[in-house]
């Protein structure tokens, strides 16, 4: 059977795209909440604070942030192509890196937690 | 091979006002580089939290500048746009067969229609909004 990286970059892209689609909208309308200041009890620093604090938390805003931040940085990837940047590979490089540097920066911080 | 091979002409930056559909996918494509902003946004957010009460109260305080809470909106438009064609297209890209029959595609885009909205009024009811 032919070997390909594709799965790799794949699989994240598909549970990715699923998690943008359950969680960002909400998510959105939390911080447009607290963004008309209405901060809601959940958004509060002590309440995510205590969130963040449990390992099942750091997981869940890890999972959610890492997935979806790939996801996008798929499909700007396949945007930029559409648009008629043919330059893939430069494209590729910067978006990917972007978003595991982003997973990374933000795991080391829940970690610190 | 051919002698004459027929080479179709593709606009590279502008082949999608072709067709009513293209424009389309355009739209469902474009909507990723807000949900990417977005992310970034998000991941500010929890680097703010880990460094302390002042930088997130801060963080809170600065996503109430109008440009943030247009971006926001359009943040969101955006998301649920992703959203509704995703849950669509479940049904194309993961058919899902019992027995002989497949299940109707309505039922399995429906079912994640119905995932969303309780996920979405669970996590506003724990967030503490109602």
């Amino acid at each position: 059977m032919a070997k390909s990286h594709k799965p790799v970059v794949w699989f994240p892209f598909a549970a990715g795209g699923t998690v943008v689609a359950f969680f960002i909208p909400v998510i959105a309308l939390l911080t447009l909440l607290a963004a008309v200041g209405h901060v809601p009890a959940g958004l509060q620093y002590d309440q995510l604070l205590a969130v963040a604090h449990h390992p099942l938390g750091k997981l869940a805003i890890f999972s959610v942030l890492a997935l979806s931040l790939w996801g996008s940085a798929h499909r700007l990837r396949c945007t930029c192509f559409d648009f008629g940047l043919r330059i893939d590979g430069l494209v590729a490089a910067v978006l990917y890196v972007a978003a595991i540097a982003c997973s990374l920066l933000a795991g080391y911080a829940l970690l610190g937690l | 091979m051919s002698r004459r091979p027929y080479v179709r002409e593709v606009p590279p930056t502008a082949w999608y006002f072709r067709h009513p559909r293209y424009l389309r996918y355009m739209a469902r494509e474009v909507t990723s580089i807000f949900v990417g902003a977005y992310c970034v946004l998000l991941t500010v957010g929890v680097l703010r939290l880990a460094q302390g009460q002042a930088s997130y109260e801060a963080f809170l305080q600065a996503l109430q500048s109008p440009a943030s809470i247009v971006f926001q909106l359009l943040a969101f438009a955006a998301a649920s746009y992703h959203a509704v064609t995703w849950f669509t297209a479940t049904q194309k890209a993961m058919p899902l067969q019992l027995g002989d029959e497949f299940v109707p595609g309505g039922w399995i885009a429906g079912a994640h229609f119905v995932g969303w909205g309780l996920l979405s009024a669970a996590i506003l009811y724990f967030a503490g909004v109602f």
